[in-house]
């Protein structure tokens, strides 16, 4: 049974009084424990995909399925239980929260979302600040930190829930090419250390390459898929 | 809970100047109505003070019917020797609510100098009671009094100042009284003036004191009458709940026509200067009303800029999971921390601006009452009201905000830039 299921999905905007297809009957089946990317150029779909499959945005029709749940009749409240207790988030700017600390960035979704006592979240914080490398810095304020630093917070904060799936939105955009391959390195280290499920857009052809699978995507429609 | 105090402490410190600016207000505001509630209400209550105790007392008995033609000064509503039992007693039956209490008769009469004849208002009073009622009735007399339970003897008289001036009397002078009685009949006597006072209603006041038993003299009443009973409380806070057991008790006693015999009136019923209070009381309230607009204004207008500032923040926690209702709290706390931090800040500089001004002994007048110095206080009760309406106006206003940031997409949120 396939982690993520998407069933004729068709995402439409409104731009003013256009409506514009995002996303064409899009049908995709992703596996448990894959790295895998959507690539393409800007406006192909991407971004609009991984909302869809990371539950901050409904399709306009079609059916989308995570862990046997399927996600479209969500309330909102419904959405962000689900997001907190499934899902983990890394975005293009890092969208670490200014006013807490390295540390803190990572025990925000275990104090917010999960709950968890205080030795267990400082015991599991400590792992993944280990596993990311950023042990030291952990005091550091996001203003302190360079890109490629705040980008291995914010995969610290995205796997330290422990969801089954990370959706990364143009990890690696902001990120000069030696930060770059280090963080799609260290996603790659977490998901097999983790046995997580990965799924990165990006539209580095260089970057492209790290994943196992690969779909292109244009004019809201899957064109192709490579498997490396 | 903590943790959303600490982020929202954080949050407010992430834009120094602005939440500085903000505070800044609301303690202005703060210290403003402390300050305003301590003098106003430290004078109101010290006006009050000086009518009750040396005029009209607390609380004021008479028979029904008597305070409607009280112009008049009517001898025909007299309590007589049974009403007065009946209120002694209920007086008596209430010694622990009830500090002291005087008998009076009030009347009109004619004061001449054998040359010049004018027109007066007395008080017939037992001294003894009447000092006990309204101890500070001595501060208006002009001369020293030795003995302030013995401050009118029988054959003496106290006249006001103006008719004093007018006839041109002074202690020790003889005067002649000329009263109806409330058969019709006319009867005179012959005092002698012991003081001057002032004026108790002002410059054009014509009150005058004699003891009561040269008043029955003079007005031919045989055995005991009265008709006015001035009472003192011991409480005058609990001036409204005095007035209620009084009221219940005095009711009881009926009349001929099965009616109340007697009629109850408070302070603020028999004098002009209630309405003087009620002013002040609703500067008080305005001015509390302009702190609330305040305190409303500028969380709400810092809040909804700092939701505007935050769009892409809330996008990303909402992305990760936080309930709407968590991002609710966490900008309510927001509002609520600048509300309290203020608040508290503002409490102890009004606290130590009233401290100021008791300390730098500010001093008035008020007629006879010379150097009166101003006592500024603010009851713990008081301040913790202005300190809840702080609060609770920085809860409502923050609310609208933070329901925006609870309602936000994160889809929409995520994409702001």
């Amino acid at each position: 049974m396939a982690l993520v299921t998407l069933n004729k999905v068709s995402k439409n905007y409104l731009m003013g009084e256009v409506s514009v297809e995002a996303l064409k009957d899009v049908n995709l089946e992703i596996e448990e424990q894959t790295f895998l990317s959507f690539t393409g150029p800007s406006g192909s779909g991407k971004t609009t995909l991984l909302n869809l499959i990371g539950c901050l945005d409904k399709p306009t029709t079609g059916e989308i399925t995570i862990n046997n749940t399927v996600l479209n009749h969500f309330s909102g409240k419904e959405a962000a239980m689900f997001r907190g207790k499934n899902l983990g988030f890394i975005f293009q700017n890092f969208n670490l929260l200014a006013v807490l600390t390295a540390y803190e960035n990572i025990e925000y979704p275990l104090i917010m979302v999960q709950n968890l006592p205080v030795k267990e979240r400082r015991d599991r914080i400590l792992y993944y600040l280990n596993a990311v490398g950023m042990t030291d810095q952990k005091d550091k304020y996001p203003s302190q930190l360079s890109g490629g630093q705040k980008q291995r917070v914010a995969v610290a904060r995205a796997l330290v829930t422990n969801p089954k799936l990370v959706l990364a939105d143009e990890p690696t955009a902001n990120l000069d090419h030696v930060s770059a391959f280090r963080v799609i390195e260290l996603m790659r280290k977490m998901q097999h250390e983790l046995k997580t499920t990965f799924i990165f857009s990006t539209h580095d052809p260089k970057i492209v390459k790290e994943a196992e699978i690969v779909y292109a995507l244009e004019d809201g429609r899957i064109i192709n898929k490579q498997v490396n | 809970m903590k943790s959303i105090f600490k982020i929202a402490i954080r949050n407010l410190m992430r834009y120094k100047r602005r939440s500085l600016m903000t505070a800044l207000l609301i303690i202005i505001g703060v210290v403003m109505v402390i300050v305003f509630s301590g003098v106003s209400d430290s004078f109101k209550k010290m006006m009050i003070g000086s009518i009750t105790d040396s005029m009209l007392g607390h609380l004021q008995i008479h028979k029904t019917g008597y305070v409607s033609s009280i112009e008049n000064l009517p001898l025909h509503l007299n309590i007589n020797d049974q009403g007065i039992k009946q209120v002694e007693k209920i007086l008596n039956d209430n010694s622990e609510i009830i500090d002291s209490y005087s008998y009076r008769i009030k009347f009109s009469a004619m004061l001449s100098n054998y040359e010049e004849t004018t027109n007066i208002r007395l008080t017939g009073v037992y001294p003894e009671m009447e000092n006990a009622a309204v101890p500070r009735l001595m501060e208006r007399i002009n001369e020293e009094v030795p003995d302030p339970d013995n401050f009118i003897e029988q054959g003496k008289i106290i006249i006001p100042e103006n008719i004093a001036r007018g006839l041109q009397l002074k202690p020790g002078d003889e005067v002649v009284l000329v009263a109806n009685n409330k058969d019709g009949s006319v009867n005179g006597v012959s005092l002698q003036v012991s003081h001057t006072m002032e004026g108790l209603l002002g410059p054009t006041g014509r009150d005058g004191f004699i003891h009561i038993e040269d008043a029955k003299v003079l007005l031919r009443i045989e055995g005991n009458e009265i008709n006015e009973v001035a009472i003192r409380l011991k409480n005058p806070d609990k001036l409204v709940s005095a007035n209620k057991i009084m009221y219940e008790e005095l009711s009881q006693v009926k009349n001929e026509q099965d009616k109340s015999a007697f009629e109850l009136h408070t302070w603020a019923d028999l004098s002009p200067f209630s309405t003087i209070a009620t002013i002040v009381d609703l500067l008080i309230i305005t001015v509390r009303i302009v702190l609330i607009a305040i305190v409303l204004v500028s969380i709400l207008n810092v809040m909804m800029m700092s939701v505007y500032e935050r769009v892409s923040e809330i996008g990303t926690i909402s992305a990760i999971g936080t309930l709407p209702s968590k991002i609710l709290w966490l900008f309510l706390a927001e509002g609520f921390t600048l509300g309290i931090i203020s608040t508290v800040i503002g409490d102890i500089i009004g606290v130590f601006a009233l401290i100021i001004i008791n300390l730098s002994n500010i001093n008035f007048s008020f007629g006879r009452m010379k150097g009166i110095i101003l006592e500024t206080s603010i009851s713990p009760s008081e301040l913790l009201s202005v300190s809840l309406i702080v609060i609770i106006i920085a809860g409502i206003s923050s609310l609208h905000p933070a329901l925006k940031a609870s309602r936000m997409q994160p889809v929409d949120a995520l994409r702001h830039v």
